[in-house]
């Protein structure tokens, strides 16, 4: 009998603190654990006894990579629970600045994070020293974001300027006129990333997933929508719980989500770009067709390609946005307080963001609940590396861990939000 | 950002995590002390801003939290032009890319300034909450001093 361990006690290149184990043995694998053992954190018990006000901040806090979504979803739960409905310039700020925090996020992952798995690199860094023109651009695409989300938030990473109802301050339209040039530009370097995307090398594992994401009739989602699968589901979000069921798992401090009746999912950007194809620019739909990513895609490495494609998009929305904008009279919507359940759903980077709060007649929450996206992916990627493993189960261990991480990576999970960190270990007997 | 041949002073950390803001409380103390044509940033950690600071600077001062086995409040100093900086050591940054990995990406981009210092400061407490610990926060005021004289040092002989 021979046995093997994989294990990565230190995962590199992900958000948060994680690792994994993989147990082989004659040639079957025996167990998959990606461990997360980040600290829990508390979050829904603490924002209990808090005003429904203080949501947008204090969600926001959960991450440091999309603190957007946390306060969209927060915000618009909060608006829901109050009977509130936030429309006209106010909803396009809000998109306009999800667009910021997807090209920060999803450029980093793409250019910093992922890519050097597929050249080859240990790192950006080295990658940098041999691809310099891509990483510079990277960056520079990266920055773009910035600026956006520093625009209307006041600073690219926690905004201070959202909060239930809209905003503190926007923007005058000559504000967003020197932005136009600079997405102008970005648009061109967008195109030659989704085509470079799909260049890279991917290797050959197609799987039959339930993709889950919220899709909405008329945009690609970012904030609203209902809650849609590629196997039936289709649900209004305050019946998400009715849907889906979070599970608590030994070694991971984050919870598994499943969908009742069905199993583990898949949530993110191939989720999105699979289910929400149509509602892609024309261009977007025209680079992703050349870079060889069209619907249905079933292989999670080419996220990479999807990412890309969400940025092109999220860039040409962010142009439109901007030419179309026109200073609302109030930078927010009142919404007093009533006694309710609210129920808010974003579309965060690595993909859906859950929230509903109760909240009582003056505003105070009695109750809080979030399911961010990495802990609706943790069951996927087990499930990916089990199958990548048996498929793969001949590669030398070190190629193994290699791909494993690359993997786990394909998710861009962000580990942090979840925790409610990551090292990999094989074992082969 | 247009290049800039003056001295520029980077705090890094995050003020939400106890020691590892010590970067910007020193950056704030140099920014009240240091000479007017001395540029001081804060930064939270974002890479890409870093590596364009770094980029458009002919030196840099770098101040961030470290952990290491030293007593809190213990002052390291790198030249990093000359010398590797310990990337285990800054690691403790809860920011997501560290010093050393953004001097790492300006060398290899070819962005590195001419002189790069690198000033770490032991760490204790890197929980969440604000104000740094008793030992760190009394070492603010030394740490202060000598990079201000350090600053001083190198406009007086700003071509070596």
């Amino acid at each position: 009998m021979k046995s093997r361990t994989i294990k990565v006690d230190y995962l590199a290149r992900v958000e948060g603190e994680g690792s994994l184990y993989i147990k082989i043995k004659d040639n079957i694998v025996k167990d998959v654990k990606l461990k997360i053992f980040e600290a829990p954190r508390f979050f829904e018990g603490f924002l209990r006894g808090r005003k429904y006000t203080e949501a947008p901040d204090i969600t926001a806090r959960i991450c440091g990579i999309c603190p957007v979504t946390y306060q969209m979803a927060s915000s618009q739960a909060m608006e829901d629970a109050c009977g509130v409905t936030v429309e006209g310039p106010i909803r396009e700020l809000r998109r306009l600045l999800v667009c910021g925090e997807w090209l920060e996020s999803h450029y980093l992952h793409i250019f910093m994070l992922h890519a050097p798995d597929f050249l080859g690199y240990q790192d950006a860094i080295q990658m940098a020293k041999d691809h310099p023109e891509v990483v510079q651009r990277g960056l520079q695409l990266k920055k773009l974001g910035n600026e956006i989300c520093i625009l209307l938030g006041g600073r690219e990473i926690h905004p201070i300027s959202p909060r239930v109802g809209g905003f503190y301050k926007v923007p005058v339209k000559k504000d967003l006129e020197p932005l136009r040039e600079r997405i102008n530009w970005a648009i061109e370097e967008a195109k030659k990333t989704v085509l470079w995307t799909g260049s890279l090398p991917f290797p050959d594992f197609e799987q039959d997933y339930e993709f889950v994401c919220m899709r909405h009739p008329d945009e690609y989602p970012f904030n609203e929508g209902w809650i849609v699968s590629n196997k039936g589901l289709v649900a209004e979000i305050n019946k998400f719980e009715d849907n889906f069921q979070e599970e608590h798992v030994e070694h991971s401090t984050s919870l598994h989500c499943i969908r009742k009746g069905h199993g583990i999912y898949h949530v993110g950007p191939l989720a999105r770009f699979n289910l929400c194809y149509n509602l892609l620019t024309p261009t977007a739909r025209d680079f992703a067709a050349k870079a060889g990513l069209e619907p249905v895609c079933g292989n999670p490495f080419k996220s990479i390609i999807a990412r890309s494609v969400e940025c092109l998009y999220a860039l040409q929305e962010s142009l439109r946005i901007i030419e179309d904008y026109e200073v609302p009279d109030k930078p927010f919507v009142d919404v007093p307080p009533r006694a309710g359940v609210g129920y808010g759903v974003s579309e965060a980077p690595r993909g859906t963001c859950y929230h509903r709060y109760k909240i009582d007649d003056k505003g105070i929450i009695l109750d809080a609940k979030i399911i961010p996206p990495t802990s609706q992916n943790q069951g996927m990627i087990e499930s990916d590396l089990r199958n990548f493993v048996e498929e793969n189960i001949n590669l030398p261990d070190d190629k193994l861990q290699w791909q494993c991480e690359q993997l786990i990576r394909n998710y861009d999970p962000c580990i942090s939000c979840s925790c409610h960190f990551l090292n990999l270990k094989v074992d082969r007997e | 950002m247009d290049n800039d041949s003056r001295l520029l002073v980077i705090g890094v950390g995050n003020p939400h995590r106890r020691d590892d803001s010590v970067g910007l409380v020193i950056a704030r103390e140099i920014s009240e002390r240091a000479p007017e044509d001395v540029r001081v940033y804060e930064n939270h950690g974002e890479v890409a801003t870093l590596i364009e600071l770094l980029g458009n600077a002919d030196t840099v001062i770098l101040v961030d939290a470290v952990r290491s086995s030293a007593d809190a409040g213990h002052l390291f100093r790198f030249d990093a032009i000359q010398e590797e900086i310990p990337v285990d050591s800054f690691r403790c940054s809860t920011h997501a890319f560290s010093i050393p990995e953004a001097i790492g990406f300006a060398r290899a981009l070819g962005q590195l300034p001419r002189r790069v210092i690198v000033y770490g400061v032991e760490g204790k407490d890197f929980n969440m909450g604000e104000g740094l610990s008793p030992e760190v926060e009394t070492a603010v005021g030394i740490i202060t001093s000598r990079i201000l004289s350090e600053i001083r040092d190198l406009r007086k002989c700003p071509q070596e």
